[in-house]
């Protein structure tokens, strides 16, 4: 028997992989940050629109517009007779700034960089987790990565989660959204200049950055920036190529081009947050907003190109389940509009001074709520519910989760009452609550404990709450739900 | 009056999950001789929304963040709740997303 022996190799294969990756993710730090001291020093030889890692580009160009090497590379576009020669060019001298590098923005941004815009502008805050992986991939060439792996655990239970994304690798996790994107485009096209702006985009550096840009791509992933992004293009005269999807929906338009309409144009009061729903709670298909992305990068294209007709005063809404893809005509620019009508006074200074998350009542940052409802004797840590049932309390635990969440993953023996079908089926509890207490013959004077679960310990909180109202006085919500389970008892136990 | 309705961006989730909708308006029952958008907003809410009719409409309107395409035609166009439907239109309630 060798089963030890083929243990030690695959451990040994692990170990090796595992430290060949660091130094390969070292290696490339060092060539992005070398890129961007080349492009620095060439910023300062009053050379900006292309980057002097390729050289060559620099060189007498031919017919007075393209290098011989830009010529080889861009010679599909410069084939086409509605492209050619002087879109090329329009290209090479334009500015996109993409916000969000994200679901929309890796495939968008991936696309920018491949076409030759000149300089490219890349905004986020943050940092690359594995469960982004499925929708932000940036291929490098020739590493089409191991990461597919990865997703054999999550198949399973997120089906609708596993799909690619095109930006970020594994060997990106825990690191800059930014850094992540930028390796991936200067990997892809090392004469195009990429900016990193690795900062949230706000109203205090929202100016400053855009300014430097022709154009800018919204790829963010709520309300307020969105608002904010639009007033900001609104101020700055720029063209917006907005892009949004979710779940298996997908929705794209150009704002503030060519006297079309902005964004408050069509949305002059914010939606109810309750309308808001986002991609980690409410799940969405990858390649989804790969597809929006890349069309978002098309219509930059033909924006910073002057070529076609982009899509302003329009707007296209896929449906990825029917493959339905409309295009429908939206009203134009809005003479009462508060940003861009005729009475409107936003300034750059009213800009700055605008609260974004207070008109949308929501926040910019995409970090989850936290509500808190309860007094602490209705609540129990998940650590303190753990030693419970260690020590056999008899108790029910309901997971207030939807049917679809507790498919994922759930605690055994838990019972599963979403919240929003608590009120029909309140008498499951007490029903459950009695068939525990006859199970536990030995101590019947007592009555079973009541606990309820669900993924963050939010929506525990309000059935706990409405718990209460109804009775069952001793009910008590586990502090921070599964998550916290995963966090603070059992680190096998996969979250999502 | 024949018409197709579409929920989409979410809306649908109102309506059991059902996106596309063949419905029947019976104009002379509900006593007018023109079906106008409004008229047709508060026939959707009494006849297919099942649950949070606040989602869908606020006062006699569609709520915001809500877009309304009368064949493909944003319904600022057509004037809006006076907007008045004819045979065979299709009407398409869809709610902005925001998500990336």
């Amino acid at each position: 028997m060798d089963s030890n022996g083929v243990g030690e190799t695959a451990t040994h294969i692990r170990q090796e992989i595992a430290s060949l990756q660091k130094t390969k993710a070292q290696i490339e730090d060092r060539i992005s940050a070398l890129q961007a001291r080349l492009s620095s020093c060439s910023s300062e030889d009053g050379n900006e629109e292309t980057n002097s890692s390729a050289p060559r580009h620099t060189e007498t160009t031919f017919s007075g517009q393209l290098s011989a090497d830009m010529i080889y590379r861009y010679s599909r576009h410069l084939l086409l007779p509605s492209f050619g020669v002087e879109a090329q060019a329009n290209l090479l001298k334009s500015s996109v700034l993409v916000i969000g590098a994200g679901g929309l923005g890796a495939p968008a941004l991936l696309y920018l960089a491949a076409c030759g815009v000149g300089r490219v502008g890349i905004v986020d805050h943050d940092v690359v987790e594995l469960n982004n992986l499925h929708r932000q991939m940036t291929i490098k060439f020739g590493q089409l990565n191991t990461w597919t792996m990865y997703n054999s655990y999550g198949f399973a239970t997120h089906t609708a989660k596993c799909l690619l994304q095109i930006i970020h690798t594994e060997a990106y996790i825990g690191r800059s959204k930014v850094e992540s994107a930028a390796a991936a485009c200067r990997a892809i096209n090392s004469s195009v200049q990429i900016v990193e702006h690795k900062e949230a985009f706000r109203t205090s550096n929202a100016l400053e950055i855009m300014r430097k840009y022709d154009i800018v791509v919204d790829a963010t992933d709520n309300v307020p920036s969105r608002y904010m992004i639009n007033d900001c293009c609104v101020v700055l005269g720029k063209p917006l190529i907005s892009g949004a999807a979710l779940g298996l929906e997908g929705q794209l338009t150009v704002y503030n081009y060519n006297g079309g309409p902005c964004y408050r144009c069509l949305f002059p009061t914010p939606p109810p947050t309750t309308a808001c729903q986002r991609c980690a709670d409410s799940g969405v298909l990858g390649v989804v907003p790969g597809i929006i992305g890349c069309l978002q990068a098309l219509e930059a294209i033909k924006v910073a190109s002057a070529v076609g007709e982009p899509l302003s005063g329009r707007m296209l809404l896929l449906d990825a389940l029917s493959a339905r893809i409309r295009v429908v005509k939206i009203r134009g620019r809005s003479l009462q509009c508060e940003a861009c009508g005729e009475n409107a006074t936003l300034t750059e200074q009213k800009f700055r001074d605008f609260d974004y998350e207070k008109f949308t009542q929501s926040p910019l940052s995409t970090s989850p709520l936290k509500l808190d409802l309860l007094p602490a004797e209705a609540r129990i840590t998940s650590k303190d519910y753990n030693d419970r049932i260690s020590n056999g309390e008899t108790h029910v635990l309901v997971d207030v989760r939807p049917a679809h969440h507790y498919k994922i993953i759930s605690l055994p023996k838990s019972l599963n009452i979403p919240f929003t079908s608590l009120e029909q089926r309140l008498s499951e509890i007490p029903a459950a609550l009695a068939r525990e207490k006859d199970n536990k013959t030995d101590d019947a004077s007592r009555d079973a404990s009541l606990y309820v679960i669900c993924r963050r310990g939010n929506d525990s909180q309000r059935a706990v709450e409405y718990l209460h109202k109804m009775g069952f006085t001793s009910a008590k919500d586990i502090i921070g739900g599964l998550e916290s389970w995963a966090h603070d008892v059992d680190p096998q136990f996969p979250t999502y | 009056m024949q018409l197709t309705l579409e929920f989409g961006g979410g809306l649908e989730l109102l309506c059991n999950s059902v996106k596309i909708h063949q419905v029947n308006v019976d104009t002379q029952a509900e006593g007018m001789k023109l079906l106008t958008m409004k008229h047709l907003l508060s026939w959707v809410r009494t006849n297919l929304i099942k649950e949070r009719p606040e989602m869908f409409m606020k006062g006699d309107t569609v709520r915001p963040g809500v877009l309304v395409l009368i064949n493909d035609c944003d319904w600022e166009l057509s004037g809006q709740l006076e907007t008045v439907l004819e045979e065979k239109d299709v009407v398409v309630f869809i709610s902005t997303l925001h998500g990336g």
